[in-house]
Order: C-alpha cells, then structure tokens, then sequence
C-alpha cells in the first residue's frame, strides 16, 4: 500500500459516525448473501491476496501499527505492536503460529459468531495475511464448543480455501506455506484467555500460564505464538487494500478504526452492527437500536463492553464516545463492544448477582484469590439480592473485591471483580435499602408490590 | 548478575534468580505455599507476592517474577500485606477448622502462616466447602477438604517420580486433587508428597494420629534400605521409632525418600529378638546371655580357626569391624557380605564404585543399563537419571524390560549383548560429553560380565578428562563399607561354604543359602527373626539400624554416620557390645571398651573410614576376562517392598507389596 501522503492528516474533529455503507468492512454481517468462497470472492474476499503479501512482512506489520488497530479481543493492545514481537527468524528451528481467538463466551459478546458464520473468508483471508506477516507456520482457529453451526461453516470455508489453492501450500501462488487449522473448545470460558487457550490446544487442562514468559516467546507447544481476536485477524486484509489512512480515518486518536458494535439488552431492535469507534452511545442506541425500550428516561444503566466491565449508570452514558478512553473515562471499559443495556424493570443487583455466578462456574481453579474469591462473592451477592445481609458486608464484598483484584494469575480475577465494584459504586442505595426492607424498616420497596 | 534492591538492601543475585531468591538471599522471609526449590513454577497460591518497581501498580508473584537489574522490592510494604491478609483469608475461607484433629498439625504451614501473615479473625460467613477423600494407596492418606490446590503432588508425580497418576479435576471452587480412577499411586517415592502437602490433605497413613509433631525425639540417622544412603531424621517417641522423614542433602538423596525409607519402620516394633535363644533338640528356647556365650564357646573349643562371619545387608562398620577382629582373633579368616551368592572381582574397590557420583549422574548425557532396575534397587538414582533425560540425555538398557518411567531403549536381555553393542550406539556414546554406564547387581555376578563392563570404558570411552561414567550400583547399605573392612572372599559365600567353617557368624545375614552351611555351628547375631533366625543354633539378640549409631558408606563411596534414637527392646543389646563380651567369655578379649575405642581401632584399621565424605578410591581397573554367556540377566529385586527382615515385618510394606505388585484389592475404600 501507498503511504499517506503528506497531505492527509487526519482532519481535527475526529470522525465518529455515522458510518457509510462504502466504509464497511463486514459487508455479509447478516448473512443477506451466502458465506461461501464464490459469493466472498463477490464482496471482494481473496482479492489479489498475493499483492498483499507481495508488500512483505514488515511492510503488513508497519501498515497495521499506522492503522492505530487496537485488539479487538477486550484488552484493546495494538495489533500491529503485538505482531511485531513475533521473532524476524527462528533461532533455533522452532516455527512460529498463529492462534485465532474464536473461543467467544462472554455475555453480551456476539460478534465473532456473525463473522465466522456469514463471512468466514474474510477470517481466513486475514489468517493468512497475519499469519504472513509475523512469519507464522500455520494458524489455530480455536472456536468456541457452542457454536456448532459456526464451526461446520468455518471448517467447510477452511475446506474450500484449500481447495482453491488459497492457503496450505504456495498459498495463494505467493510461494508460502500456511496451513489453517480449526480446533473446537468444550465450553469453558477460561479458554477464551490466551495462554488458557495455549494449554487447552495443547490437549491440557484450560488454565492459563504465568507470564512471563510470553506467548510471543514460548507459546504453542513452547513455539513463539501471538494470539488475536477474530476481528482484528478479519480486519486486516481490508486496512492492507483500502490504506492506513483510510481505516485511521474513523475514531478519535488512539481509538481508531471501525468496530463491530452487539447491542442487547433492553433496546426496540437488538443487533450487531459496525460503526465507527467513538460513535456517541445515545447515538448508536437511536440510529442502529431503536432507542431504548420505554424512551431514555428509562435507562437505569449500560454495561458497554460484555459481562467483565463495570458497568454505567445512565447519566453518565447518554454522551458517552464508544471506544476505550471514552469507557474508561466513566470508570468502565469498551472490552468487546457487547453493550448490554438495562432499563428500570431491571433487577440490577441480581443480575450483577448472576453475572458472580457465571465468574464463579467459569473460575478455573488454579490461583487462589480467584478460585475462592469467586465462590464468596456469590454467595454474598446471593444474599444482597434479597437484602439477607449486614450494611457492613457491603464495604466487606468490595473490599473482597479488591483483595481479587490484581492478584491473581490473568484478568478472569478482575473480570469478576469489576461488574460488583461498579454496582457497589453506582447503586449502593439500592443495596442498603434492600437490606432495610428486609429488616424491617426503612422505605417500603417499590419493586415488592411487582 | 543483576543488582536488586531488597526493602532498601542492595545485592547482586545469580542470572536467572527470580524475585523470591531475591529476597531469600537479602534475608527476607517470603510466605509460599505451591513454590518449591525442586519443583516447576506453579505461581498459583499467590501468597508470595511482594511490590516490584518498575512494573505495574499491582502485586507480582515473587516465585515466577524474574530478578531484574535496577529492579526495586518491597516485601513489607503496606500493598504486600494487604495482598497477603488477601490470600491468607482465601485460603482459610474454605479450609476446615479441625487443626486439633489434623495430622499436619505443629509441622502445617497453612498454620504457621496464618499465625505470621493472616487476620485473626474471619470474615466468611458463608458454608465451607468439603471434599470427598481419595484413595492414594496404602501410604498416603487424604483429607482432600483441607487441600489449598497448590499442585505440589501434581508436580511431584509427574515431575520427579516420574507416574502421572495424580491430577487436577474440575474447575474453581470445586477444583479437585485426585488420583483420577482413585488407585493407589504407583510409585515407590509416593511418600513424599506427604512432605510437600503444605497442609494437611495428604497425610502419613500409618503415621495416622500416631503422635504430634512436638512430641517426638528428633535424631539424624542413615537410611539401611537401600546401598544409597539417603539422610533420614528418626522420629521417636518413648522407645519406638514413629516415622523416618528425609533430610536434605543434595548429594545424596535431595530431599526424597523412598517409601520404603519412610515406611518400613513399623517392621521394627513386629518380630523383634529380645532375648538369646539356644536350639535345643531342634527348637529354639529362650535362655540367659551367660547360656548362649557358654553354648558359643563349648563351640569355639572344637572350631579351632575353622571360624567365619557373613554379613547381612544391613550393618553398619562398627559392627562388621568388631566381628572381623573377633573372628582374626580366633585365627578365622573367612569374611563374607554378598551374603546372597554374589560373586565378582574387588580387587580395586573403585572398579565396584558409583564413580560418576549420584549427583554427577545428573550431568551425563547418555547412560547405559546393565542389568539393574534402578527403580526398585535404588529410587533416588532413578529420579536423577529422570533428571538427566530432562536435559537431554539418552538412556539405553540391557536386561530384562521393566517400566523405568523414563524413556528407555531397550537392546535386550542377554548378558554377552555388552561385548557386542550396536556401533550406532557406541558412536552416541563416543560422542557424548559424559557418557555413563550403571552396573546393577543382577548383572555383575555373572562370569565374564564385570570384565566385559570394564572393558566397555574403553569402547564407549567411559573416563574422560575430570569424568568418570564408569558405575557398579550395589543394593546393600552394608556393601561398600563391608568391601572397604575385607568382608569379600575369594568365591564368595560358596567358597565359605566348600570350606564348611565349624563356626559361622551370621552377623543379621538373612539372605544366605543356610543349606549349604548344614556342618556349622551357626550364632545369629541380629534384630529379626527372620530367614537367619530360623537357621541359627544360637541367637544373639542385637540392635537395629535406629537403635545404634554407626558408619555407612554407600554406593559412591561416601562415608556417613547416623545416631541412635531409641534403645534396642528387651534383652537386645547393641551389637559391639556382644561382640565384646563373647570376645571375654571366649578368652579373647577385644581391644577395645567403649564405642569411641572401637571407632579409635576401625579408624587406625582403615583410615578412609576416618572421614566423613567421599573416599578416593584412586582409580585402578582389574584385568579381567570379558566374554560373558549369552544368558539372560536376573532380576536382583523379586519385590521392592520386601527385600530386608525390617520390611518383611512390616505391615505397611506387606500391604504395599500385595496391593501394589500383586495387585489385591482391599476393601477399605468402599468403607
């Protein structure tokens, strides 16, 4: 690709939507068209893939970091920064992979479901570009043990690639050989973490691994390994066609590019849709929901990045920009843009109650704070559902919280932690009053003559 | 070398130290529970965490975290505590309040921590969580609720001994430690992970509410099971011996024991020898000292010089010395050890040597078997040649197959394989670094074997510059030292035999061919009755190993002394001192009256005996004629669980060799 040229910084007010048609990268998100390799080739998948690699590696590498792409896995590391730490040449003989992160089980999360079922190519296109650029030997598309109908297609697309002498090998006629593998999880969360999902592709138990050392080290079966989520893998082989500038064009700095938003929850129309990064969240709930169920005055309040971010009450989210410095300024993150919205019918501590319960199953065992941490939570939560508490075991459970937090072996500690701590510090009347009830006094509950 | 800074103190560590040596170099004490010196890196029971700048605003777990230069530490700072008191309360939320009932108690780290580093009192209101036992075997007994998941047994099994049998099930709170099919761990070093249960989830099972750590009379001794000499601590209370627990010496034994090391000890309470016996008509009858002395001297008056000594596997120095000078004095000259028939060439005590060191055998790189099951004969060599493999070593056997836990390559079962091996392994083996070769006992008593093995340090180029891979691995505690004091006939037991001695001391030798002895006035002088005992026409009543202090050198070469930690029960004494008075009743008296005497003579008689370590044999190889038959090796262990009279008492080691080797089941885990 072209560099910019000098003549096209990007203009001073950000662009933040809404997004044209012709800007976007998923152009088979709802499946109006077929997924397969013809129909992908229509949409412009697979187009003169050799051109791409024939940029070579670092030129990929040096395209994606100007791209300003950003993990779109929830940790928001920058892609092409990521890719870069892969090793320029084996040492000492040990290939280098790629994984794919396709093991999507966070609640709210539904976009790597869309990708891979109705534009899988657009995925393995991008397998083999990335997988080019960091020198990769093949990639391992770990998807998730549900998503049954979407591993049939990805395998029938990975098939189909193959026989079209797209990947394996002389992919593409570029001389490289890669292979794409499709491996399926069992259903546990914890191997969405990408050195869980290491050990688990190695056939062990799904726990993740200390780092240091990193995957970009020792990884898969102790190879360097870098581990990407579907999106940022699906995305690259358009930002390579259409151009760094193109793709920075969209999102305020630091936050660029275009984002598969899943908005669900308590809006008119539920979906998936991409747009632009630092779109405003009233914005994107009226243009592509349908507003809120029971108009504006109803929200109680937005998780707006899947299940493990805290989450926002509603005055502070009606302007808040959706991308990951807008997020964290409220004290929440974009995580994977799964934006969970609650109006007032909503129990909100028995479902961040519920939220607990999910921590607490998917906790793998291995680290202490976690493993016990979770269980307590729970059960305390359980009990502050229905006000059997003591106002002290409010400050006690954020306190536990906090003894979770940033101590245990990778984010699932965290994750756990965060939806409780938003709660506590956004709805801590609610809490107290339950409690009140329960006991007795205080102010008689609304919700009890339900 | 990075420099680090220790709460404010500056040293400079190792490359590849990680945080938590660190801080143990700088004399700062960090709380763990999975992390262990001998084990990977688990990094899961974060109790270890400390403050290091720079890095991020959060605790680090100190026993993963790789020491940095510049790199700032804190282990007492407000964050560490807070994250400790964390940690602590977590672990004890879920962990059951029965410290008065529990085994691990007085030695627990969970309590001792708690005590150091934890709240004093509990938040947790909730029920705790309790977890079904597991069956382990007959040695380890679980009470999987207190377990705190830090997968020390895990890395052990599958780790050092070498038998992933023992695993993580389920996820979260409900993450159990488990033998999967709850069978019996199928490891002679199962033991251990009784040691490394940092609480008290997998406990002794014949130890079980046995006594309290407080109680017992701690003293260092040397193990007799095995010719490894792994250093062992002597549990007693009162006069018997409760539980033998390893102690650390990285030369010999780490700090592993075999089970056999750990467990055989309740043989010591079951089949004792209190008093003389004198065969009457065919029984043996229980008599007075001053009886059995006057039987052995009526005896010695016929014997003449026709006098000889056989001892047992078991024996310290002091007492083969003693029983030497005794059996000199009567103008005997007849001393034997391999009391099982074992014959080969100790003409230079370095050519039977374990040259390589146990610890060096860790450093070769390609290692040859010959006849030896090194798994049942000596465990704690066996885990260092798993180690060698870990670097990258190649092990390769000749002799009968057995399940080594390694990757071995098997080249067959017939002894004349030695003088004929495949040149792509001896070219492996000449281009090695430190190439290695183990002679086991099964292997060195046939004719021609020990020669041809000798000659293999020339075709495999065993000896190298600051290396020497040329290895004899015995299986007696008693057999190096017994070489050193002369106890090695020319024929061996055999020849003793032909001889027909008129007297025969059968100093706690069990194993002998008795049959072939039918002319002798046989005196047992030992602590059993066992094979010996039943042979013999007088037994002295001695001590055992736990019951007499003493010298051993084992298979190396390395001269070790234990204690003694509990008198030898009723009439039994120790057996110098029988030795020395029989000496007066038959009218030679030894030289010597107090055990300092004793040790003063054995020292002046062999000097190497004098010093702690190990003894410089000088190298020297016997010219030896090599062509072993094409016959097949016999294995030297028909069961490890029963190869001495100590364990062949013992219930514990009678339930581990039926349920463990011959596979009999018992009841009790459907209790």
């Amino acid at each position: 690709m072209a560099t910019q040229a000098p003549d096209a910084p990007p203009p001073p007010p950000p662009f933040v939507g809404p997004l044209e048609d012709k800007d976007r990268i998923f152009t088979n998100v709802y499946g109006y068209q077929p997924w397969n390799l013809k129909a992908a080739e229509k949409r412009g998948d697979w187009d003169k893939t050799k051109k791409l690699l024939e940029l070579g590696q670092d030129a990929i590498i040096e395209v994606i970091k100007a791209s300003g792409l950003r993990g779109r896995g929830g940790a928001g590391f920058p892609t092409g920064m990521k890719w870069s730490f892969m090793p320029k040449e084996s040492r000492d003989g040990r290939p280098s992979f790629l994984v794919i992160n396709a093991d999507e089980s966070e609640p709210g999360s539904c976009k790597d479901r869309e990708i891979i079922r109705h534009d899988p190519h657009k995925l393995i296109e991008g397998a083999l570009v990335a997988g080019y650029a960091m020198r990769a030997r093949a990639a391992y598309i770990y998807i998730r043990g549900e998503y049954i109908y979407e591993a049939k297609v990805l395998e029938a697309a990975v098939k189909e690639a193959y026989d079209a002498g797209l990947i394996g090998k002389n992919a593409c006629k570029s001389g490289y050989d890669f292979d794409v593998f499709v491996h399926r999880g069992a259903g546990a969360y914890i191997c969405g973490e990408e050195t869980a999902m290491i050990e688990s592709l190695e056939g062990k138990k799904g726990q993740p691994r200390l780092k240091p050392p990193f995957p970009a080290g020792a990884g898969l079966y102790g190879c360097p390994t870098t581990v990407n989520n579907v999106e940022s893998i699906a995305v690259a082989p358009t930002i390579l066609r259409r151009g760094a500038a193109w793709f920075a064009g969209f999102g305020r700095e630091n936050n660029r590019g275009t984002k598969l938003f899943q908005i669900s929850g308590h809006v008119n129309r539920p979906c998936v849709v991409e747009e632009s990064m630092s779109i405003p969240f009233r914005e994107l709930i009226e243009r592509h929901a349908g507003g809120i169920r029971g108009g504006w005055d109803n929200l109680l309040a937005v998780i707006p990045g899947g299940s493990s971010v805290p989450l926002v009450p509603a005055s502070q989210c009606f302007d808040m920009p959706m991308d990951f410095d807008g997020c964290r300024a409220v004290g929440s993150g974009l995580g994977t843009a799964a934006v969970i919205v609650m109006d007032k019918s909503t129990d909100i501590v028995r479902a961040i109650a519920r939220l607990s319960y999910f921590y607490k199953h998917e906790s793998c065992g291995q680290c202490t704070p976690c493993r016990e941490g979770t269980g307590w939570m729970w059960r305390v939560m359980e009990r502050l559902v229905t006000g059997d508490a003591d106002p002290g075991e409010i400050d006690m459970l954020f306190e536990v919280t906090k003894q979770v937090e940033g101590h245990t072996i990778c984010a699932l500690g965290d994750a756990a932690a965060w939806p409780i701590q938003g709660l506590i510090r956004h709805f801590r009347p609610e809490i107290e009053r339950r409690i009140a009830a329960k006991r007795g006094g205080g102010v008689p509950a609304l919700e009890a003559a339900e | 070398m990075p420099k680090v800074k220790v709460d404010g103190i500056e040293i400079e560590v190792p490359a590849g130290a990680t945080v938590l040596q660190a801080c143990e170099m700088a004399g700062k004490e960090i709380p763990r529970f999975c992390y262990h010196e001998r084990l990977s890196i688990a990094g899961n029971c974060r109790m270890c965490l400390v403050e290091v700048k720079p890095g991020p605003p959060k605790p680090q777990a100190s026993c993963a975290l790789p020491a940095a230069d510049n790199q700032e530490i804190f282990t007492a700072s407000e964050m560490v505590k807070k994250a400790r008191e964390g940690v602590m309360e977590f672990l004890l939320i879920n962990h059951p309040l029965d410290c008065p009932i529990c085994d691990q108690g007085g030695e627990c780290d969970l309590q001792d921590q708690s005590v150091a580093y934890g709240r004093g009192h509990s938040r947790y209101d909730e029920n705790k969580r309790a977890v079904t036992e597991k069956y382990m075997g007959p040695i380890v007994k679980t009470v999987m609720t207190r377990c705190i998941q830090c997968t020390r047994c895990v890395r052990f099994a599958e780790e050092v001994a070498g038998v992933p049998e023992i695993g993580a099930i389920y996820r979260g709170e409900n993450m159990q430690i488990t033998t999967y099919l709850e069978h019996a761990a199928k490891s002679e070093l199962s033991g251990n992970v009784v040691d490394l249960c940092p609480v008290g989830a997998l406990t002794s099972k014949p130890y079980a509410f046995e006594a309290r750590s407080w109680e017992l009379k701690k003293t260092l001794a040397i193990d007799v099971m095995d010719a490894v000499g792994t250093n062992i601590r002597v549990d007693s209370r009162g006069r018997q011996v409760l539980r033998v627990l390893p102690r650390i010496n990285d030369d010999v034994n780490e700090e592993w024991a075999s089970d056999k090391t750990r467990h055989a000890v309740d043989g010591l309470v079951r089949k004792r020898l209190d008093k003389p016996y004198i065969r009457k008509g065919g029984k043996l009858v229980a008599v007075t000292w001053g009886e059995a002395f006057e039987a052995i001297a009526k005896a010695a008056k016929g014997a003449g010089n026709s006098v000889a000594a056989i001892a047992g596997d078991q024996l310290d120095c002091e007492t083969m010395f003693a029983a030497r000078e005794l059996v000199h004095s009567l103008g005997g000259s007849m001393l034997e050890g391999r009391q099982g028939g074992l014959f080969y060439d100790t003409s230079s005590l370095s050519a039977v040597n374990f040259n390589s060191t146990i610890a060096g055998i860790e450093t070769a790189d390609a290692i040859l078997l010959v006849g030896t099951n090194l798994r049942w004969e000596a465990p704690l060599i066996n885990t260092r040649v798993r180690k060698a493999i870990k670097k990258g070593a190649k092990v390769f056997a000749i002799g009968p197959e057995i399940d080594q836990s390694y990757k071995v390559t098997w080249l067959g079962n017939d002894a004349s394989l030695l003088t004929k091996l495949p040149a792509e392994i001896v070219d492996q083996f000449k281009s090695a670094h430190r190439p290695a070769l183990i002679m086991g006992g099964g292997a060195l008593g046939l004719e021609g074997a020990q020669g041809a093995g000798l000659a293999a340090i020339e075709t495999l180029g065993l000896i190298r510059d600051g290396w020497n891979g040329f290895n004899v691995l015995h299986m007696a505690a008693a057999r190096m030292g017994g070489l050193m004091l002369g106890y090695a006939t020319d024929g061996g037991v055999k020849a003793i035999a032909e001889a027909s001695p008129k007297l025969l001391f059968l100093m706690g030798a069990d194993d002998v061919p008795f049959d072939l002895f039918g002319e002798s006035f046989k005196v047992y002088v030992g602590h059993h009755g066992d094979k010996g005992a039943h042979a013999a026409d007088v037994i002295l009543p001695g001590a055992a190993y736990t019951e007499k202090a003493g010298t051993y050198v084992n298979t190396e070469g390395r001269v070790q002394r234990g204690d003694k930690a509990v008198f030898a029960p009723g009439d039994a004494r120790e057996d110098w001192t029988i030795l020395r008075a029989l000496s007066d009743v038959l009218g030679k008296t030894l030289p010597f009256d107090s055990f300092e005497g004793l040790r003063t003579a054995m020292y002046a008689a062999v000097p190497a005996l004098a010093q702690e370590g190990l003894v410089d044999y000088g190298w020297t190889a016997p010219k030896l004629a090599g062509k072993p038959k094409a016959v097949e090796i016999p294995s030297p262990i028909k069961d490890f669980y029963l190869t001495n009279a100590i364990c062949r008492a013992s219930p514990t080691m009678q339930r581990c060799s039926a349920e463990l080797l011959h596979g009999e089941d018992f009841a009790e885990a459907a209790e």
